[in-house]
């Protein structure tokens, strides 16, 4: 039996997503897009001279996975340093795809850990990822980035 | 011919009786493709089994064997759609690769810089990208009949696009992601009296109603195997004989040639002009036993079990709060594209998997026709005459429940 992908952490960052707004005074800025499902998101990033991502933020539209995934991203975003969220990013990515297990692994995953049961569902891992490849996009200067 | 007997005929589809997460298959994703009935499967199989050769080449046994029996499936093909000469029979690999075909090889052939090709706002991506690739390589133009918000093409609109400009208009005829019919006579004699010619996409069109291109009288039709139960990989490109012996080959290789040198090449007469390389054989052979099958059930019973399957969905589906359906087409077949409030179609799509009902979610191809509603995915339940009502009240059940988890 696969693990339920639909947990209440997930519902609710979906019902009610944190930092969905337009950034003002972002530094960084990506468009994400995924065709296959029309999912569609911006995400904002204020990033200090010291290299410290002071707020984060996102907007668009998407499955619940999309927006709870962005959602909680931009939450575990803030205060941490441009290369700290680069290391989250792999982290996370190894995660989606199965191949980070967090009980046995040592990672900064925390919360995040709620998407480990993910890569049971292969057709929805780019719903769980749009948001992470665009912060990656924005602080490696990339305008738009594409999930298919 | 029996009266149409659902529970009887489900037996012939040995994929209907799986489960899928525990719970029983609801399979509704028959616009994507459909399953096969034992008799396709067992001849595929006995092909594999007992009468593997290549066609058109050998003297020995096997090689007559199976070079008349691909034949003889396209005996089947021509009277399945009432064509007038098996030479305008192609197979192919599936109906975009049909219209890859005419494209490259018609359009390529007879059209201009400045000619225009008209299709409508519903086409599949694959009655759309084939025929904006041929406009970038020759400079032809592209016009698209507008659709209202019933989804059905508007006629005034499309005698208005027509002038002597348009050299040809490629249609389809039954929408795969709204379910709406098209009046293709209608459309093909607006046509023929601007001399511009006309290419049917019946992907989904071949399980709806009986198909005669001569009376439609349609330039070119295209369909796949897979989407009328037969197997995926082998398609058909039915052209009127005059076009096909004007147009020059699609493709080069072995089986479309009369004979090579390196100085000059002749190529075979029709069919066979078109179909360079060793064909799908087994594919081919098991679409002449999905097309029997499938005639044998008998189009009345048919098409009455599946306007009450149309009916009844709808009717379960509206009495879901927050459901709405996109394609209300007066002319309809049993494609049911809804969204429900609240829920992502993928959302929507992943819940009720968790029930064991296959639905499609997504854009079906056909963007465009996402952008006029305004919207970006639909869920779709699409039915075969192998569906019951009871695998409709099993798919409102997982949506309710999947508006539960969602508070939706």
């Amino acid at each position: 039996m696969r693990e339920e992908l639909y947990q209440q952490t997930i519902l609710e960052h979906n019902r009610n997503p944190r930092n969905f707004k337009k950034l003002e005074g972002a530094t960084h800025v990506a468009e994400g897009y995924n065709p296959l499902c029309g999912d569609h998101l911006w995400v904002y990033m204020k990033v200090n001279s010291s290299g410290v991502i002071e707020d984060a933020a996102f907007e668009g539209s998407g499955c619940a996975i999309s927006k709870a995934s962005a959602s909680m991203m931009t939450a575990s975003l803030k205060g941490k340093s441009t290369d700290e969220a680069k290391v989250l990013f792999e982290e996370f990515h190894q995660l989606v795809k199965g191949d980070l297990k967090p009980d046995d692994q040592p990672n900064h995953l925390g919360k995040l850990t709620v998407f480990s049961g993910i890569w049971q569902y292969p057709a929805r891992v780019k719903c769980a990822s749009l948001g992470w490849h665009t912060m990656h996009g924005a602080l490696e200067k990339a305008k738009t980035v594409s999930t298919e | 011919m029996s009266t149409f007997n659902v529970h009887k005929l489900r037996q012939e589809f040995p994929n209907l009786n799986i489960q899928v997460h525990g719970k029983p298959l609801v399979y509704l994703d028959n616009a994507a493709t459909t399953f096969k009935p034992r008799c396709v499967i067992d001849a595929i199989s006995n092909h594999y089994s007992h009468g593997t050769s290549n066609v058109h080449r050998g003297v020995h046994f096997l090689s007559e064997q199976a070079t008349a029996a691909f034949e003889y499936s396209r005996q089947v093909v021509r009277q399945f759609l009432h064509a007038r000469r098996v030479e305008e029979i192609i197979f192919t690999k599936g109906a975009t690769d049909s219209l890859n075909l005419i494209a490259q090889s018609y359009g390529r052939h007879f059209l201009k810089a400045g000619d225009e090709i008209i299709i409508s706002h519903m086409e599949h991506h694959s009655n759309i990208v084939p025929w904006q690739m041929l406009c970038q390589q020759i400079g032809c133009v592209l016009k698209v009949i507008p659709i209202n918000d019933r989804g059905e093409i508007i006629l005034e609109e499309y005698r208005k696009l027509l002038s002597d400009k348009t050299k040809l208009v490629s249609m389809v005829w039954v929408s795969n992601s709204l379910g709406t019919v098209n009046p293709v006579k209608s459309v093909i004699e607006a046509a023929h009296k601007r001399n511009a010619v006309v290419v049917i996409d019946a992907a989904q069109a071949v399980t709806h109603a009986p198909i005669n291109v001569q009376e439609l009288d349609c330039d070119f039709l295209v369909f796949s195997g897979h989407k009328v139960f037969g197997p995926t990989g082998v398609g058909v490109l039915f052209g009127k004989e005059k076009w096909l012996e004007a147009m020059p080959p699609y493709q080069g290789g072995g089986d479309m040639i009369k004979s090579v040198t390196f100085d000059k090449t002749t190529y075979n007469v029709l069919p066979y002009k078109f179909e360079a390389g060793t064909p799908a054989i087994a594919e081919v052979i098991g679409l002449r036993s999905a097309l029997e099958f499938f005639q044998n059930i008998g189009w009345e019973g048919m098409k009455q079990h599946k306007q009450e399957l149309l009916e009844h969905g709808t009717k379960v589906l509206l009495s879901i709060d927050g459901v709405r359906i996109v394609g209300t087409a007066q002319e309809k077949t049993s494609i049911i594209s809804f969204v429900v409030e609240g829920i992502h179609p993928h959302d929507l799509g992943t819940l009720v998997d968790q029930e064991g009902v296959a639905i499609r979610t997504g854009h079906h191809c056909t963007q465009p026709v996402m952008e006029f509603f305004k919207i970006p995915a639909t869920a779709r339940a699409s039915l075969a005459f192998y569906n019951t009502k009871e695998e409709l009240d099993v798919l409102v059940k997982a949506i309710n429940r999947a508006k539960d988890i969602f508070n939706a």
